[in-house]
């Protein structure tokens, strides 16, 4: 079995069942829409089926360093969950489906769209927000670049570029024009901040931004 | 009388400096909570349920299921048995409930019965509009004598769609009442004027609305009012007796948050042997959806074209209502004139440049664009490498070269600031303005400090929150000229009440003295001075504080500028795919405040541009009445490759900062689509009569058809 294919399916029942009895020992987050947390049918049953839900299913991931375990149903995706369940509101929600890269997350330092990832696909996974990359006092190489660029205007589109650009800072520090197409196309700005951010990219070949 | 201006250009420390955004960490970062990511302790989630027919009656409406369902607080009727729908989208009912996800259950367990009625979407086709109707008809001179004897006249069917607004964070609000008491964290740009409008529809005092704005994503004059969703979200939380979250779906933000209105027309321009514009007629229509259309200002710029005949028509359509959206009517007002003057310079056979500055007169401020035409010709390299009508080939692909001019008001809007010396130094200004993108804190810092002679990081704004003094809504690019008027009159105000405390310690006249550098001291002779914290603590135990307005007295600001555009493109012939290589923008905006902010809206403003010039536009089903990209997948905005290389040249120092200080929001916006337009015209030799510049539309002219809008 690939890693990922451990993360996946059957091998993952073994992973919710521990989840689910630290939630039961008081470890829920704090949901913030916490309706379904007290129907919650935690999947600790040995005779469970292979597939969950469509109850509430008992998870546990890292977000921005720190583990957060959580009731939440399947369908829920890993935007909403960080943004509803746990109030971790730097990845946006724009489009929803996959266009506009504003949801932009790092899951085990790969650049996803949370919008288009369930959260329990992410269980036992590691999730670094544009939070979780720096704060206004120690901001990353890339966010300080954002504002000495002026690559950012009402902001909005900002989390999500922030993550893309330290991701593909991170694989190509110096990036050709077809890695900064790969890398930055999906994204999308509204106020038109693309001036700015190519000068972040571009200004980073010259040794000021280093990524991930 | 107190003197109320600017400090002059040497005594500038700030004022027309580049420092950062002041919320620029907290954005970049992801630390900045804006209105959407509110999430108060017992937070609802509501969903709206909209109407899936252009036009129809609801005949029944069941919503039980949708109330039995577990996690469901309140269901909400906006439009119940009886109502006549006009438009797909238009919002029906509402449910609160504890998720997302159970809201989203609950709105599509709501049953409703709709008689379904004949409904009209495409305004292009006006003759088979059902609603048209005249919009008014002006005439000047004697256009038919004119167009009898003049030496070429050229005659165009043109026209741009309608487009959406597209804000990244979509319409809505969270809403909270404690008691008769409601908080709105509202995605607005207009803080001060919106608690009055909840109040009226809700019932309760204005006093008791607060509205909080502390970031917001994105307007462009879609965001001014509370729209039905506010108040139903307020009425849903009052219900409920829980705050209630309430933003719209993308699918509902493209349909029904905000439209720019359409326009087309069939116009006929004529010119002299030497070039002069003789006449005009313009027969135009469009739609802004339901509520159709006003007239479209043509000739755009050159208003003073004599022997002129304009006409318009406005067309409802089944469509959600249009909304202000970035400089109203200019962009279409422009594509139409700015397309047929350089349809009429290649008959003419003369290089637009030369033929548009050889009609300045007609214009209000010709002085201005023939300085931009020259700056912009010269960055562009115009005279060397302009050619006529598709001359500049490599096999299939066409370069062209096009040009543009905009004009705009930009006048600041009413405003007050209360300025707050305190007895430690500390310097506070309060404004009930929002900063919606443009940067409205770190410009009311920056005057605040200028005026002080402090440091940016030692002043203290806050905004976006209607306790503050009244300010106006952010639009029409009124807000720079409002906050920053005001701000100054209340910093000169309270430094010159400072200044009183100070003078018999210095043995001066208050009108002797000067704040600069972080001291007080007497001008000229800066050893006669104090350091600024002593010199506040003059002042006595208690603050000193002044409200400054907008309008009043000095000259801080006025209104109107001009722009100058060039765009440059390559048309694959083969493909008809358009690429912008560059725009290259000339703007004046008077006393500029923050040239790096001044220069990041130019900068948007073309690459907005580039998006209506090239990809975005709404698409109406004409048998559903639907829009058939109410996404982000089908409705394209540019992104970071497609914008080309961008160059931008403001116009200031002596002749332009005495103007004042003047909005910026808008003129850049203005000219891209009719620059670019031209510049695809230039390079394949024909006219692509509609914008957006898509492949069809290009390889329909290039065959000589006219091809569908």
């Amino acid at each position: 079995m690939t890693d990922d294919a451990k993360r996946s399916g059957l091998s993952r029942r073994s992973f919710l069942r521990g989840g689910a009895a630290g939630a039961l020992s008081g470890g829920l987050a704090a949901g913030l829409l916490t309706g379904e947390a007290a129907g919650a049918a935690a999947a600790t049953d040995a005779e469970a089926p292979d597939t969950v839900g469509p109850g509430p299913v008992e998870i546990e991931l890292e977000v921005n360093g720190a583990t957060r375990r959580l009731a939440v149903e399947p369908r829920v995706t890993l935007l909403d969950g960080l943004r509803d369940r746990l109030d971790v509101t730097g990845p946006k929600r724009v489009c929803d489906r996959g266009t506009c890269g504003a949801c932009t997350v790092l899951e085990d330092g790969r650049p996803i769209y949370a919008c288009s990832r369930l959260m329990i696909e992410s269980a036992g996974r590691s999730i670094t927000t544009v939070e979780g990359l720096g704060s206004p006092d120690a901001m990353h190489d890339v966010q300080q670049a954002f504002v000495e660029n002026d690559a950012q205007q009402c902001g909005y589109c900002t989390p999500g570029f922030v993550v893309a650009t330290a991701a593909l800072l991170a694989r190509h520090p110096a990036p050709s024009e077809q890695e900064i197409e790969a890398g930055l196309g999906g994204n999308l700005c509204r106020c038109g901040t693309y001036k700015g951010i190519r000068a972040v990219v571009e200004g980073a070949g010259g040794g000021g931004v280093s990524g991930g | 009388m107190a003197d109320y201006s600017w400090p002059e250009a040497d005594r500038r420390a700030l004022i027309g400096s580049r420092p950062a955004r002041l919320d620029g960490p907290v954005k970049s970062t992801g630390f900045a909570k804006y209105p959407s990511d509110q999430n108060p302790s017992g937070l609802l989630a509501a969903k709206i349920l909209t109407c899936p027919h252009a036009h129809a009656r609801i005949v029944g409406i069941d919503t039980s299921a949708a109330e039995a369902m577990p996690g469901v607080r309140v269901v909400h009727v906006i439009q119940g048995e009886g109502s006549e729908i006009q438009w797909a989208g238009d919002e029906i009912a509402a449910v609160a409930a504890v998720t997302e996800e159970v809201a989203r259950d609950a709105v599509r367990a709501i049953r409703v019965d709709y008689e379904v009625l004949p409904h009209f979407v495409t305004e292009e086709d006006r003759d088979g509009a059902p609603d048209a109707r005249a919009a008014g008809e002006r005439a000047e001179g004697d256009p038919d004598a004119a167009f009898a004897t003049a030496h070429r006249t050229v005659e165009r069917t043109l026209g741009m769609p309608q487009m959406a607004h597209m804000c990244l964070e979509p319409h809505g609000q969270v809403c909270s009442w404690d008691g008769d008491e409601l908080e709105v964290h509202a995605s607005t740009q207009a803080v001060s004027t919106l608690a009055g409008q909840f109040a009226t529809e809700l019932g309760v005092p204005a006093s008791q609305v607060r509205i909080r704005t502390e970031y917001m994503g994105g307007g462009f004059g879609s965001k001014f009012s509370p729209d039905r969703w506010g108040i139903v979200g307020a009425e849903l939380a009052r219900k409920a007796g829980a705050p209630v979250k309430l933003f719209l779906e993308r699918d509902q933000e493209v349909t029904v948050a905000g439209s720019r209105p359409s326009a087309f027309a069939r116009i006929r321009a004529a010119a002299d042997e030497q070039g002069r514009l003789v006449a005009w007629d313009s027969d135009s229509w469009g739609s802004g959806g339901l509520p159709g259309t006003g007239q479209t200002p043509l000739p755009y710029v050159f208003s003073r074209l004599p022997n002129r005949r304009t006409r318009h028509t406005s067309v409802p359509t089944n469509l959600a209502g249009s909304r202000a959206w970035r400089a109203p009517n200019h962009p279409q007002a422009c594509f139409l004139t700015m397309a047929v003057l350089d349809d009429l310079a290649d008959e003419l056979g003369l290089d637009p440049i030369d033929f548009l500055e050889r009609n300045l007169d007609l214009t209000g401020r010709a002085d201005t664009y023939r300085e931009q035409f020259a700056i912009a010709a010269e960055m562009a390299s115009w005279k060397e490498r302009w050619q006529p009508r598709g001359r500049t080939r490599e096999g299939a692909v066409h370069r062209g070269l096009g040009v543009s001019v905009h004009t705009w008001g930009g006048r600041g809007h009413s405003s007050n600031c209360d300025v707050t010396v305190h007895p430690d130094g500390a310097v506070e200004a309060r404004i009930g303005s929002q900063d919606i993108g443009t940067g409205t804190r770190t410009i009311v810092a920056q005057v605040l400090a200028e005026t002080f002679g402090l440091e940016l990081n030692q002043v203290r704004v806050s905004l976006g929150d209607n306790v503050y003094p009244q300010s106006g809504p952010s639009g029409g690019s009124s807000t720079v000229g409002g906050v920053t008027a005001s701000t100054r009159r209340a910093a000169q105000d309270a430094l010159r009440e400072v200044l009183v405390h100070v003078a018999p310690r210095l043995e001066a006249e208050p009108e002797q003295l000067v704040a600069g550098g972080g001291r007080v001291f007497v001008d000229g002779d800066s050893s006669r001075g104090m350091s600024w914290r002593e010199a506040a603590a003059q002042i006595g135990g208690a603050p000193i504080s002044v409200q400054g307005r907008n309008p009043g007295p000095g000259r801080l600001i006025s209104s109107g500028v001009g722009g100058v555009q060039i765009a440059e493109v390559e048309v694959d012939i083969e493909t008809g795919v358009v690429h912008v290589e560059r725009v290259i923008a000339v703007q004046d905006c008077g006393l500029i405040i923050n040239r790096r902010l001044a220069e990041s809206q130019v900068y948007g403003g073309l690459i907005m541009g580039v998006g209506y010039a090239l990809y975005e536009e709404w698409i109406p089903d004409p048998v559903s009445g639907r829009l058939l990209n109410a996404d982000m997948e089908f409705y394209k905005l540019a992104g970071l490759v497609d914008v080309g290389s961008l160059e931008v040249h403001m116009m200031t120092g002596p002749g332009y900062d005495e103007r004042g200080v003047i909005g910026l929001g808008e003129p850049p916006v203005i000219s891209p689509g009719a620059a670019i337009s031209n510049a695809v015209a230039n390079a394949i030799g024909v006219r692509v009569p509609y914008l957006p510049l898509t492949p069809d539309r290009v390889l329909d002219a290039l065959a000589g058809r006219g091809g569908p809008a």
